[in-house]
């Protein structure tokens, strides 16, 4: 799906945007159940959004152990993320069905370009030191313009978490600016590791600085941290999305990750997606799901959806 | 529409809940209801009035109004089943409670398809809070009756009680009522809303499953004639109500003077504040919670919103964008927010108010939803500036439409908030605890939450102040609603001394009394002559002139309530209090044979009498000395993460009418619980004895008493409580003088439904410490606010 957005160009580092600012966590929490428990999307409405719910995932492979063939099976799943019969019968099989990018480290970044040649799936790279970030600055640009290089369409950069855990906005602001700078005209997702803000007020300052800075994403999570995304996080993410869109007109996209695993799960973010922001954030030009173990599950449902019968998970492909 | 449209339109679709259950229900019982009383189902047969789903318009049963007979029938029923009833162990109660709790647990959807398609609420709702909510106190209160021969020890059951409830939440505010009332060992009698009558059937039929024994609860289905019915039957020893305020005020002044309980839960107009500092989105979620709940249909709807200026356009246009995600329509799908409104009455005469607000230059904001072709919708929507003057910023809308207003500061705000009749609930955004708290504080409203709003739990008390009710459901404080202290002794008649009012005439002045002293009222700390500038003659008990008092009238009783009004600061200070009821028994010993001379002149009661009056009097100082700094609240384990508070509060400016047996300590075991509480009193002395007065504002001048905290008015006690208990600014009456005057200022005190507590003609034993002091009367000096405080960083 093609990009209906002109990119975040950022702004100056504006405090008063962001630093007045305080969540309340209990009441973000019983909105986000709500929204959890208030909306039910049933039968062909389902499969639909199970669909846009693929459109959506950067499926991903970050371990100490990929290899080349790993990631090109990963690739292969990408372009054909769900069986031709099942799509078919559902009468989708020419919309061009596949995951929305392809998500590795910045050495996979080359075997999975190629294995993806033609598809038009793009390659996201976490890079900056990724998980911790917290190599010098000039390795962390370093590894963004290798990435570019090895032909990154998408870069997902990690954030300092001392920056905003000591309140440095500037410094994050900085740092940010500079890795945008770096990514050129890749997308640049940045991860915030919410998990190790301690506050949702944090989220939501860190949320606003990297906006400012130019992000063209904001995302919860690298996967590695203790909690990852939560509805509630989301939620804050996504209100701060929508502040700096009031307040500059800019469309920044969202991306949880770490987390969800079921269809379920999937279900409840985009229907926090509708309700928080709207229709436009429903696509995966602003919205995406990092997972790894999400599309199996949603595999089993749309067979469910297909034949009335429980699926089992042998009879979807690896990945 | 095929899955490539909806990948397009990325629309929710339909989710409709299965009906199936609750339709064959309703033909199983061929649609037509009755009454359940004494274990038995009745009146099916003439079931004449219509229940509709006021989302179709389809008539989804009928049930009979029952009269006299059925009443009477149910009442008697359970006045037989009363005894042996409560006459059960706690745990064999506690058993029933909890058969019903598993009972509702068990048929979950049945219920909640049952209550939405009755009222038209939303089925998310019905699932998540009426039916879980409803579970809940049926859990806790299992529990109070397992508990109850320890925790009220003391204390018995009240016999039959007449319990009576709306349709906002049905099946929810049966068991709020009928809970806690056979936790305690009453029975019931309860009469449903006549709009929706289906759940209180299928609860009756539970009942029988569980074997409940015949009479403990017996159901009555009707209207308001029903109603009053129950209200005025002779056998009923409690009323229990939940409803109008409107319906309240007639229910205060049919049960005058009849000896019933009562606990009345009503209407509201309920603050919402966001002040600068708030999460100005979960403030917005606030009032999808607090407003545009159960579309509107609720008492404690935070409808009146006050946002700081600061902030306000920001606010309402987050408002705006949130309204217009509200969805609106079938109630029984599972992505409806909000349903259908309960009847076409209650339908139009929403819109009737919305109209006349919007000829009278208010500005209403509405979502644009499509709203369904059939049924009682409204769009949710706002009031944008409603000016606190506007008359639709004053009444209960009752229906899914805020009213919104700035204010500038915290004092201000509070101003604002208090600047109705209602005191139900309100609900305070701000992130700052110092600002919170001050508001949660400072508003008059018996349910408070934090960052919060419509959070209930079966151990946090709810119910309002003011023109809102009194009495509590839930938590311990609820079930005192449900109990009475044994009586120790047989109660005897007050006897009031018959006292000639009649203007002195001159020359009929004290007899011998060497020093002429001239008595005059107290007010605001100041001796003051009556309005009228008349006298009247306080006699000795050989029916010699002892004196000349004051002969007051409705003038002095205002002045003394402005007085009393003015002295609000008396309740801050618990320590403060403390020490000067210490001072006031200092006083009183040092002036003890002063007093003890006018006791045996007044009364011709002995001396050694007369001095153990007195010496009780100042142990009662002591005593209430004592309980002024710990007569605390409580912290209640209700949800993870909330703090909630129960704080005893001081209910206001209170009324005092005193006995004429023991002039002195009488009239002081009144006095005292309500000022250690932090109350102000406006106290009437015995008229008979009236020149107790004049001695003891004496030593009320060299207490530190501060002014306006007690006021002394003497004169004709039935007059001047007619006075009190009709004036708006008496927030509470306590009367020990006949019957019949009991009978009138519980009747009189309809107008802004003070609470009343009446000896009922009765004498009160002012020597005895069982009855005449204790918690039992720090607790009706006092109401709970429950503060919500949910945290998390």
């Amino acid at each position: 799906m093609s990009e209906n957005w002109a990119r975040n160009p950022g702004t100056a580092l504006q405090r008063d945007r962001f630093e007045d600012v305080n969540i309340n966590r209990t009441a973000a929490e019983r909105r986000a159940a709500n929204i959890a428990s208030g909306r039910s999307v049933k039968k062909q409405h389902q499969a639909a959004w199970l669909l846009r719910a693929i459109q959506c995932i950067d499926l991903t492979t970050l371990a100490g152990d990929d290899t080349p063939g790993r990631v090109r099976r990963l690739c292969a799943k990408a372009r054909q993320p769900v069986r031709h019969d099942l799509l078919s019968a559902m009468d989708v099989q020419d919309i061009g069905m596949t995951t929305g990018a392809v998500c590795v480290y910045p050495t996979m970044v080359r075997h999975a370009v190629q294995a993806l040649q033609g598809s038009g799936i793009p390659v996201a790279s976490v890079a900056t030191g990724f998980p911790a970030g917290l190599t010098p600055m000039t390795q962390r640009l370093a590894e963004i313009h290798y990435a570019v290089d090895e032909g990154a369409a998408e870069i997902d950069i990690v954030i300092t978490r001392e920056h905003v855990l000591l309140g440095n906005w500037q410094a994050l602001y900085d740092e940010i600016c500079a890795m945008r700078e770096a990514c050129g005209d890749a997308h640049m997702k940045a991860i915030l590791a919410t998990g190790e803000l301690g506050t949702l007020t944090n989220v939501y300052r860190a949320s606003m600085v990297a906006m400012q800075a130019g992000s063209d994403f904001i995302k919860t999570s690298t996967g590695k941290e203790p909690v990852n995304a939560t509805l509630p996080v989301s939620l804050t993410m996504l209100r701060a999305i929508r502040d700096y869109g009031e307040q500059t007109g800019h469309h920044v996209g969202f991306k949880p990750a770490g987390g969800l695993r079921t269809a379920k799960d999937a279900m409840a973010w985009l229907a926090l997606m509708k309700e928080e922001l709207g229709a436009p954030w429903l696509r995966p030009d602003l919205f995406r799901i990092g997972a790894s173990s999400l599309l199996a599950d949603i595999e089993r449902q749309l067979e469910h959806h297909v034949t009335g019968r429980y699926a089992s998970a042998d009879h979807h492909a690896l990945s | 529409m095929n899955i490539k449209d909806i990948m397009a339109s990325m629309d929710y679709g339909p989710s409709p809940e299965d009906q199936g259950a609750a339709q064959a229900w309703l033909d199983a019982h061929d649609r037509r209801l009755g009454h359940f009383i004494n274990g038995a189902f009745q009146g099916a047969a003439s079931a004449d009035l219509a229940v509709e789903n006021p989302a179709t318009g389809e008539t989804l049963a009928h049930i009979p109004q029952a009269g006299q007979a059925e009443v009477d029938a149910a009442v008697k029923a359970a006045k037989i089943a009363f005894g042996p009833w409560s006459r059960k162990s706690g745990y064999e109660r506690s058993q029933f409670l909890y058969a019903m709790a598993r009972g509702l647990q068990k048929r979950e959807r049945l219920f909640s398809v049952l209550e939405t398609m009755d009222n038209g609420k939303a089925i998310r709702e019905s699932r998540t809070a009426d039916l879980p909510l409803a579970v809940r106190h049926f859990y806790h209160h299992a529990g109070w009756a397992a508990m109850a021969e320890t925790e009220f020890s003391g204390q018995q059951a009240l016999g039959v009680c007449g319990q009576i409830i709306p349709w906002n939440f049905p099946l929810l505010m049966l068991a709020w009522k009928v809970a806690p009332a056979l936790a305690a060992g009453n029975t019931v009698v309860l009469k449903p809303a006549d709009l929706t009558p289906l759940t209180s059937v299928a609860f009756a039929e539970l009942l029988v499953e569980i074997g409940l024994p015949k009479g403990v609860v017996n159901i009555v289905q009707g209207g308001a004639e029903t109603g009053a019915l129950i209200v005025r039957h002779p056998d009923i020893a409690k009323i229990a109500f939940t409803g109008s305020t409107a319906v309240g005020r007639e229910i205060r002044r049919e049960t005058a003077g009849s000896g019933k309980r009562l606990t009345l839960e009503l209407g509201g107009k309920s603050p919402f504040v966001i002040c600068t500092d708030a999460d100005l989105d979960a403030a917005v979620e606030g009032v999808v919670e607090g407003v545009w709940f159960n579309q509107g249909e609720v008492c404690c709807a935070g409808s009146r919103l006050l946002v700081q200026e600061g902030i306000a356009p920001r606010f309402l246009d987050k408002l705006r964008a949130r309204v217009e995600k509200i969805r609106v329509g079938d109630p029984l799908d599972k992505s409806t927010d909000m349903g259908a409104i309960v009847s076409a009455r209650q339908k139009s005469r929403i819109e009737n108010l919305l109209a006349n607000a919007s000829r009278q230059g208010n500005r209403l904001e509405q979502s644009s939803c499509a709203l369904p072709e059939q049924g009682h919708f409204v769009s949710p929507g706002f009031f944008a500036d409603a000016e606190p003057a506007s008359e639709i910023s004053q009444v209960e809308i009752f229906g899914p439409i805020a009213v919104t207003t700035s204010f500038r500061t915290i004092d201000e705000a509070v101003d604002l908030a208090n600047n109705t009749g209602y005191g139900l609930s309100a609900s305070i955004w701000s992130e700052n605890i110092n600002a919170a708290t001050e508001l949660a504080a400072r508003i008059k409203a018996g349910v408070v939450w934090i960052n919060a709003t419509n959070v209930f739990d079966a151990n946090a008390p709810f119910g309002g102040v003011k023109e809102s009710g009194f009495g509590r459901e839930g938590a311990r404080e609820g079930m005192q609603a449900y109990l009475e202290a044994i009586p120790t002794s047989r109660s005897k008649p007050a006897k009031p001394v018959d006292v000639d009012f009649s203007p002195t005439r001159l020359g009929e002045g004290p007899l011998d009394d060497a020093l002429d002293r001239t008595m005059k009222n107290y007010v605001g700390g100041k001796q003051a002559r009556p309005d009228g500038g008349a006298s009247y003659v306080v006699r000795d008990h050989k029916n010699r002139p002892l004196g000349l008092a004051p002969l007051s009238a409705r003038k002095d009783i205002r002045n003394a309530v402005e007085a009393a009004t003015k002295a609000g600061a008396w309740a801050a200070n618990a320590h403060g209090r403390a020490q000067v009821l210490f001072f006031l028994a200092e006083n009183i010993a040092a002036r003890a044979s002063e007093l003890i001379s006018l006791l045996q002149n007044m009364t011709g009661t002995g001396k050694s009498e007369a001095g153990a009056e007195v010496q009780k009097t100042l142990e009662r100082c002591f005593y209430y000395a004592g309980m002024a700094d710990k007569d605390d609240g409580a912290i209640h384990a209700t949800k993870p993460r909330h703090l909630t508070l129960a704080v005893k509060e001081p209910i206001g400016v209170v009324g005092v009418l005193a006995s004429d047996n023991a002039p002195l300590l009488g009239l002081m075991s009144l006095i005292l619980p309500l000022i250690a509480a932090g109350n102000r009193v406006v106290a009437i002395p015995s008229p008979a004895h009236a020149l107790i007065a004049q001695a003891l504002y004496q030593i009320f001048d060299t207490s530190d008493l501060p002014a306006g905290v007690v006021n002394l008015i003497s004169g004709d006690r039935d007059v001047l409580a007619k006075t009190l208990a009709e004036h708006d600014a008496v927030d509470a009456l306590w009367y020990h003088g006949s019957a019949p005057g009991a009978a009138a200022v519980e009747a009189g005190a309809a107008g802004n439904l003070k609470q009343v507590w009446t000896n009922a003609g009765t004498a009160t034993d002012w020597f005895d410490d069982n009855v005449a002091r204790g918690r039992q009367w720090t607790d009706m000096a006092t109401q709970i606010k429950t503060i919500w405080v949910p945290y998390g960083a």
